[in-house]
């Protein structure tokens, strides 16, 4: 049991590497009792390897991990009763049905046959998936599959549970089931550690958030701290019918208070340290042959604190984890 | 006691999803029948060779049924992922990897004694050793299965598995002594016999069957056993150094 008001996690010094290529740089963070710890970063950042250094799946280089107060640096065996896994991929047994799948996990941690049988119902049934319970998981459909995936990991009641990437490649339904089931989870008392690469996820449900690029953690705080120093900027985007060569450069000579940016053919973002006078910004676009459409202010969000702190844009990251064979 | 229901669940859930399905019963039972049949037509003899046919039939039905059935439920789990599910579960891999490997070794028992049951409606088994004989099948099975683990876990797909499995097995059809004696083999290839299991438990199984060992029954089940636990040890070594990243 963890101590009321104690670190859920506690990592010092975490480092692996894989042949010559150092997945996990030397890491150090901490994840309080009952707080949604977010872990966001690209492909190939090292989430994944550090989710199986914390759940006993990989062994550290070097480093300390401490989950409940239990040091299991040495013996990942140690805290296993504590936590729950809900890998990036669907990892349930195809023969089984939804509620045989639950009731094995159960029993995995010990549960006797009344309990597992218990809570494998009432899980099905928070998870909408009581009418499929005697289907094969085979015949789930992936955000099913995700659903059953996540009750699985929570069948023993963990203190803390490991999520990753647990809406990659799932409708929009389901997904927003999932974050609501996640939401839920948090407030009966979970810690939950969350990677993904779907920031504005991560900015909905998290309270905290660490940015993991090439296995090195760039900044750690809460998500209102994180976007704070954003919130005082003030971004437009301005759609046009065309474009000019040279425009960006034009424009940043003539307003040399803005920041001028191509988001795509014919979207212009604009930045600013104070309100941006919309007119002047327009006439002079209509000036240099163009026909402005829309613009509409925007609100800074955490992915424009990701973009700004990693370099890596967020559009790209999720196209390359969702092609066959992305992620880590 | 919490570890023993998990113990159980992974048996029973492995007897269900693999070893009770018609298509493993006929890999373990067809392929060793369609053998002695074989050496049973090649020696021309009557019925009553068939008593002399049935330890190194017991012993394939053993060697095959557990080995081809440790390739699907531990290179298709590890394969699927499901296997992470057991690796994280608060049980020690000593425990995991016996549970995963109980169900293959009363798999290779039951098929062991099939071929039993067939010879009984044609040929006299009076005077048989049982009590030699249920203890050779057992460590055969154990032994078996252990090997056909270690193989699991030294690859990755289940054709690798299987590959794997057929360049140990089928050397072992012909130098362990089932249905010609090790003395026959070229003495250069009596060392290679000595160093596989299954040629301690075939003569076990003579021992048993015909009264004709050739070693100490002692010896055979104290090299078996020895080997069963040194494939263990090894099989979970490698699943430390290839799976425990």
């Amino acid at each position: 049991m963890i101590s009321a008001g104690g670190e859920a996690i506690v990592v010092e010094g975490l480092a692996k590497s894989f042949d010559c290529v150092r997945a996990v740089a030397g890491i150090d963070f901490e994840v309080r009792r009952g707080e949604l710890f977010g872990f966001l970063g690209p492909n190939g950042a090292g989430k994944t390897t550090t989710i199986n250094l914390l759940t006993g799946l990989a062994r550290p280089d070097s480093g300390s991990i401490r989950i409940g107060g239990v040091d299991c640096t040495k013996d990942p065996k140690a805290a296993q009763h504590l936590i729950g896994v809900v890998p990036d991929e669907s990892n349930l047994y195809p023969e089984l049905s939804g509620f045989d799948n639950l009731c094995f996990c159960a029993a995995l941690y010990g549960l006797g046959k009344a309990e597992r049988r218990k809570r494998a119902r009432r899980l099905l049934d928070t998870f909408g998936l009581a009418d499929a319970a005697n289907r094969k998981f085979a015949g789930y459909s992936k955000g099913m599959k995700r659903k059953l995936t996540i009750a699985a990991g929570v069948i023993h009641d963990p203190e803390i549970l490991f999520l990753d990437e647990p809406t990659t490649g799932i409708d929009v339904a389901s997904a927003r089931q999932i974050r609501q089931l996640i939401a839920d989870l948090h407030r009966t008392g979970t810690t939950i550690f969350l990677t993904t690469h779907y920031i504005e996820e991560a900015e909905r449900v998290c309270g905290r958030i660490a940015f993991i690029v090439a296995g090195r953690i760039v900044r750690i705080d809460t998500v209102e701290n994180l976007v704070q120093p954003e919130q005082e900027k003030h971004i437009m985007e301005i759609a046009v019918t065309a474009t000019v060569p040279g425009l960006l450069a034009k424009s940043a000579a003539a307003f040399p208070a803005l920041e001028f940016e191509e988001l795509g053919p014919g979207t212009i973002r604009v930045k600013a340290g104070g309100p941006i006078h919309v007119g002047p910004l327009v006439r002079f676009l209509e000036d240099q042959g163009l026909e402005v459409t829309e613009a509409r202010r925007m609100r800074p969000s955490l992915e424009d604190v990701f973009v700004r702190i990693t370099g890596i844009e967020t559009d790209a990251m999720r196209k390359d984890k969702e092609r066959p064979g992305g992620g880590q | 006691m919490k570890r023993w229901i998990a113990f159980w669940s992974i048996l029973r859930k492995d007897m269900r999803t693999y070893y009770l399905k018609p298509p493993n019963i006929s890999w373990g039972l067809i392929f060793p029948l369609a053998w002695a049949a074989m050496f049973f037509i090649r020696s021309g003899s009557g019925v009553e060779g068939v008593r002399a046919l049935l330890p190194g039939v017991m012993a394939l039905s053993v060697l095959f049924g557990t080995t081809s059935l440790l390739a699907v439920t531990v290179t298709f789990e590890k394969k699927g992922r499901s296997f992470e599910r057991l690796l994280l579960a608060p049980v020690p891999l000593e425990l995991l990897m016996l549970a995963k490997t109980t169900g293959a070794i009363l798999f290779g028992v039951i098929n062991a004694f099939v071929p039993v049951a067939m010879a009984a409606f044609v040929a006299d088994l009076g005077g048989i050793a049982w009590a030699m004989v249920v203890p050779a099948v057992v460590l055969i099975a154990a032994s078996s299965t252990f090997l056909g683990l270690f193989v699991a876990v030294s690859v990755s797909e289940v054709f690798e598995a299987q590959t794997f499995s057929n360049f140990i097995r089928f050397p072992m059809v012909f130098l362990c002594g089932l249905f010609f004696p090790v003395g026959s083999l070229p003495v250069w290839l009596r060392p290679l016999a000595h160093a596989l299991p299954l040629t301690y438990g075939a003569d076990l199984l003579h021992a048993g069957v015909q009264r004709a060992g050739r070693m100490p029954p002692a010896l055979d089940l104290g090299l078996l056993a020895a080997f069963a636990v040194a494939l263990f040890l090894a099989s979970l070594w490698n699943i430390r150094r290839r799976w425990i990243l």
